[in-house]
């Protein structure tokens, strides 16, 4: 075998065992380290999370006290947005399958790839080490709201430390795919000859750029307060805490559509290949997408309804707000009308792939009631808003996750998986999601308060049914790991096109050689081109 | 794995475009701070006016002479090192180099000038001062400070492109590297140049 057709996962460089991962520039080895890191991430915020649901299981003390809760949906949030969410799909998937699907060997920059790892390996372990540092772990929530921010005793310095550090990891893998996509697109793919997911990137990139910048500075000026006592955010300095709000949610806004956009992506690789036919309105999805990334920065606002602004800036974040909703329904027509008069092949990425367009759209739709500004002032800061994030950013960016590894796995490790047990573990982590975030709306709007350990004895039936709804969620996920885990190593020999893909990660080896392609493709065709 | 041994690949435009996703993010990180001067601004525009007038316009109308001079040697050896005048481009990167030392130096005495008279944040001169004299110093250090790591971080760039000239990895038909760096203290300039009428002229 000469040394270019030896798959990734074999081959050998300069160093060996785990140096040969951990110092890779290889971007499909990079995805992979994305890959296991942040899993772990995702496993202990969920388990903080297991946690919190257990502790809502009775009214009253059950688990831990009020101090302990508040410390862990702040560490959940933290690990999960931070850690997980934002970085998820773009640093896994996208690393791994962006140079693949525009037919490059790698990205424009391989060691500064690298460099962001690291820099989200030290990011994460800064903000893990808050809880066990200085006075206590931060009970701020992940939103670090000023002033109590600025004054708390409790570690804040490392948990905003951290995400600083995090958000120039993330800054730096959006400058990578976006010079990539500028650079290195295989000769005769013309920007709308790209993949959709690789344009799902590019505008998220765009939004990485742009607004991770804002946070980063938001985050230095607390770090500059608790420090050195400059007023920015505290009223007894001059400061004023609402600015704080604003310059908060002018990038945490637009990160949501780092979340979604890559997740929407991946909906839009999986519907044509499972529907065995061309993705409807191609251009209207790309356009879509810059639509979403631009609007989205104006909407910001929508997150502070109810914390005192004037009536105008009021009227006009909620009529934006309605405005974005306007793209992602478009992606959903052009979904479903993809799925139209196909031949569908049934298998387990669809599933996700279904079940992601039923809670995004639950998601989506709720989130209009909290765009209105009247029933706003009723769900703000209630188990509904809770619920309402959960479905749009887990059932989004969670599902679309599920589909991908689902739908990748034989590409990246070279075997299949388990089906049965893969459906199984859908089916059941399904059921436990609906349980356990629905009856959240409904509490919500009966009135309970979030991010608080202790409720009246009357919301006691909705919060047994949502408790016991995270353990059967859980309990699939745990199924969905093993079958995963196991199948990587003794999983069935998967073929080069297990699913009948047309982009060009499909027209390679089962796990990819090392330089991806023998020789550069030349791209003559659309990306869903099939006949 | 060294993978890049496999894949000699070189592409210039890349670095290019790159080092432009990179300024506008960094320009997008001043832009939050600005957004944060104005407001405090009009919300405290008699202490702003009045704090103002405590700086040094002199000294701040030096230095913004040296920044624009240094980014003319910049400038000198970019074009320098296209026409493969290397000895030039050496020079000028010496020049820039003292002249941003010059422009920390400056700095530093201005400083501490502030720090004698007790305009730091969190000292008990300052707090007794009004809410708006309070917010100018704090966005004064803020800011001139972050300007500051950023105009290190650049001399540190310029010294490493330096040793690339003299080790020959920089030449006439290869100087993405210094392009970049020029670019990067550009903006290092570019940030002053907002930085100096805001905080010394308006008052």
């Amino acid at each position: 075998m000469s040394q270019t057709s030896v798959s990734y996962l074999e081959y050998q460089g300069k160093y060996k065992g785990i140096l040969g991962w951990i110092l890779s520039t290889d971007h499909k080895r990079i995805g992979l380290l994305y890959l296991y890191t942040i899993v772990s991430f995702f496993l202990v915020g969920a388990t903080l999370g297991l946690l919190m649901k257990l502790e809502l299981i009775a009214p009253g003390r059950t688990i831990m006290d009020a101090q302990t809760y508040n410390a862990f949906f702040t560490l959940h949030g933290i690990t999960m947005i931070f850690l997980v969410v934002i970085p998820g799909i773009p640093a896994i998937f996208g690393n791994f399958f962006l140079p693949i699907m525009i037919g490059a060997k790698d990205v424009s920059f391989p060691r500064l790839n690298l460099l962001s790892w690291w820099l989200y390996v030290i990011g994460a372990a800064i903000a893990i080490s808050s809880q066990f540092l200085g006075s206590g772990p931060p009970d701020t929530g992940w939103t670090f709201y000023a002033p109590y921010s600025l004054r708390v005793p409790t570690n804040v310095l490392s948990a905003v430390l951290g995400a600083f550090v995090l958000g120039f990891s993330s800054i730096l893998t959006g400058i990578n795919f976006i010079t990539t996509m500028h650079r290195m697109k295989a000769p005769g793919m013309k920007w709308m000859k790209m993949p959709l997911f690789p344009w799902s990137l590019y505008a998220t990139g765009w939004i990485q750029i742009l607004a991770t910048p804002i946070i980063g500075i938001t985050l230095l000026m607390i770090v500059a307060e608790r420090l050195f006592k400059i007023g920015f955010f505290d009223p007894s300095l001059g400061g004023d805490p609402l600015l704080y709000q604003h310059l908060f949610w002018i990038y945490s806004h637009p990160a949501v559509y780092i979340m979604i956009l890559p997740a929407m992506g991946v909906i839009s690789e999986i519907i044509p290949t499972f529907a065995r036919k061309t993705i409807f309105g191609y251009s209207a999805i790309v356009i879509s997408s810059f639509g979403i990334a631009f609007i989205g920065y104006f909407v910001w606002g929508h997150h502070m309804f109810a914390a005192g602004m004037s009536a105008r800036s009021l009227w006009f974040f909620s009529l934006l707000t309605f405005i974005v909703a306007i793209p992602s329904a478009i992606k959903v027509f052009n979904w479903v009308a993809t799925l139209y008069k196909g031949s569908i092949n049934v298998q387990t990425p669809l599933y996700w792939a279904l079940s992601f367009i039923f809670v995004f759209l639950i998601g989506g739709l709720s989130g209009l009631f909290l765009g209105s500004l009247a029933v706003d002032v009723h769900l703000t800061d209630t188990a509904f808003v809770v619920g309402h994030f959960h479905f749009i950013v887990f059932g989004g960016m969670g599902y679309a996750f599920m589909a991908a590894i689902h739908y990748w796995f034989p590409k990246i490790y070279g075997r299949m998986y388990d089906k049965s047990w893969a459906n199984t573990g859908w089916l059941i982590f399904f059921m436990g999601f609906l349980a356990l975030y629905f009856t959240m709306f409904y509490l919500g709007m009966k009135g309970q308060p979030r991010r608080t350990y202790d409720y009246f004895e009357e919301y006691h039936s909705g919060n047994i049914i949502s408790s016991l709804g995270a353990i059967v969620m859980l309990f699939g996920l745990a199924i969905i790991i093993i079958n995963l885990v196991r199948s990587a190593r003794h999983g069935e020999k998967a073929p080069a096109d297990p699913w009948g893909g047309k982009t060009l990660e499909w027209t390679i080896p089962s796990p990819p050689p090392i330089e991806n392609f023998e020789e550069i493709p030349e791209i003559t065709h659309d990306p869903y081109d099939y006949k | 794995m060294e993978h890049t041994l496999t894949i000699q690949h070189r592409d210039d435009d890349a670095s290019r475009i790159g080092m432009w996703l990179f300024i506008f993010t960094e320009l997008f990180l001043f832009a939050g701070l600005f957004l944060v001067f104005a407001v405090y601004r009009v919300k405290y525009y008699e202490g702003f006016h009045l704090a103002a007038k405590e700086l040094n316009v002199t000294v701040g109308t030096i230095n913004s002479i040296i920044l624009l001079l240094s980014g003319m040697t910049m400038g000198i050896a970019y074009l320098a090192i296209q026409k493969a005048k290397n000895k030039l481009t050496l020079a000028m990167l010496g020049i820039t180099i003292l002249l941003g030392i010059i422009f920390l130096v400056n700095k530093y005495f201005e400083w501490s000038v502030k720090f004698e008279h007790g305009l730091y944040p969190g000292s008990p001169e300052l707090i007794s001062l009004s809410k708006g004299d309070v917010m100018f110093f704090g966005l004064y250090f803020f800011m001139t400070g972050l300007h500051a790591l950023h105009l290190i971080a650049g001399l540190i760039l310029i010294v490493i492109v330096f040793g690339a000239v003299i080790r020959g990895r920089v030449h006439s038909t290869k100087y993405a590297l210094l392009e970049n760096c020029s670019l990067y203290w550009h903006l290092v300039d570019l940030v002053w140049l907002f930085l100096f009428p805001l905080f010394y002229l308006i008052n």
